[in-house]
């Protein structure tokens, strides 16, 4: 299968995705410019953390103006996978691809750290190689990371299994005290009500290769393999 | 003609800064201060024309990009 990862001008963790893909999982992936629109040919996009266009306005709120962000539209209307990691996430939910929004951290405070994640969901093409209510370990870095969205649509999340990861104690309990920004309860991770489309302010991509530390993030880009593998379309 | 835009977030949603600033009044003595909302402020120089339609072009702007609705209301003046 093959990968695309967006570069928008500000984005940080495109080297990170890249090697990821090529390096540890060993499968196809370009660069895609933010002004390229023709996603033909990838499987599955990937939107890297970073600052894009400085996070000026609001995070994500020009790159949602980008050239490529209509093709991605219509990538997600059509079912097919896309990642948003970090300031990605904040680019799908101004570009209302994903609910809700991330705002200024609870503490304002910049946090980079490694987070315990319970996973809720594994029956989705991000999870499928996780275990329900086992707790991975994968780092944030961000100050607007804290999801709010409104109670209905929270309802909604909640009804519809979308929250895939929720930030915990290393036993998976979910509490005020393991919330690192104050994102309404606890949320970490979603995905659209499709399924497909799934937005997470954590970084996989920073423990997959065993030399940082960790590889629980394989879980998830290997869950995409895994999926496409078995499926040729979803 | 200059356009004064105001961006507040919406009541529901909690204003971290406001919060911090209020904490920050009291320690200089200023107890009176019960409650602050930060928000944004944005000035536009723009062509002069009919109110109504500048009125209606500014909104736009607001709903598409300088405010986000699930967390933002906004509103403005013209200055001729």
């Amino acid at each position: 299968m093959k990968f695309g990862v967006v570069v928008f001008p500000g984005t940080w963790s495109d080297v990170d995705c890249f090697h990821v893909i090529k390096d540890c999982l060993d499968q196809d992936v370009e660069y895609i410019w933010h002004k390229d629109t023709d996603l033909s040919k990838f499987d599955c996009i990937i939107l890297p953390g970073g600052f894009s266009y400085g996070d000026y306005l609001r995070c994500g709120a020009i790159a949602k103006f980008s050239p490529v962000m209509e093709s991605i539209k219509e990538f997600s209307e059509k079912g097919k996978a896309i990642i948003g990691i970090c300031n990605g996430f904040q680019i799908l939910c101004e570009s209302g691809i994903l609910p809700g929004v991330l705002i200024r951290n609870r503490d304002l405070k910049f946090r980079c750290e490694m987070t315990n994640l319970l996973v809720q969901n594994t029956d989705t093409v991000f999870t499928n190689r996780c275990d329900l209510d086992q707790v991975i370990q994968v780092p944030i870095s961000h100050g607007e990371g804290n999801y709010f969205v409104d109670n209905d649509t929270l309802n909604e999340l909640e009804k519809n299994n979308q929250i895939l990861f929720s930030y915990s104690s290393s036993i998976g309990e979910v509490s005020e005290i393991n919330n690192p920004n104050g994102s309404v309860m606890n949320i970490a991770g979603i995905v659209n009500q499709k399924g497909n489309v799934l937005g997470m302010m954590p970084h996989p991509e920073r423990v997959c290769d065993p030399i940082l530390g960790g590889t629980d993030g394989l879980k998830i880009f290997g869950s995409i393999l895994d999926h496409f593998s078995d499926s040729v379309s979803f | 003609m200059k356009v004064k835009i105001f961006i507040s977030l919406k009541p529901t949603v909690s204003d971290p800064q406001g919060t911090t600033i209020k904490g920050a009044l009291h320690k200089l003595g200023f107890n009176m201060v019960n409650d602050v909302r930060a928000g944004k402020f944005i000035e536009l120089d723009i062509e002069d024309g009919e109110e109504s339609d500048i009125r209606l072009q500014v909104s736009e702007m607001c709903q598409k990009l300088l405010s986000n609705p699930i967390i933002e209301d906004f509103e403005f003046e013209l200055e001729k």
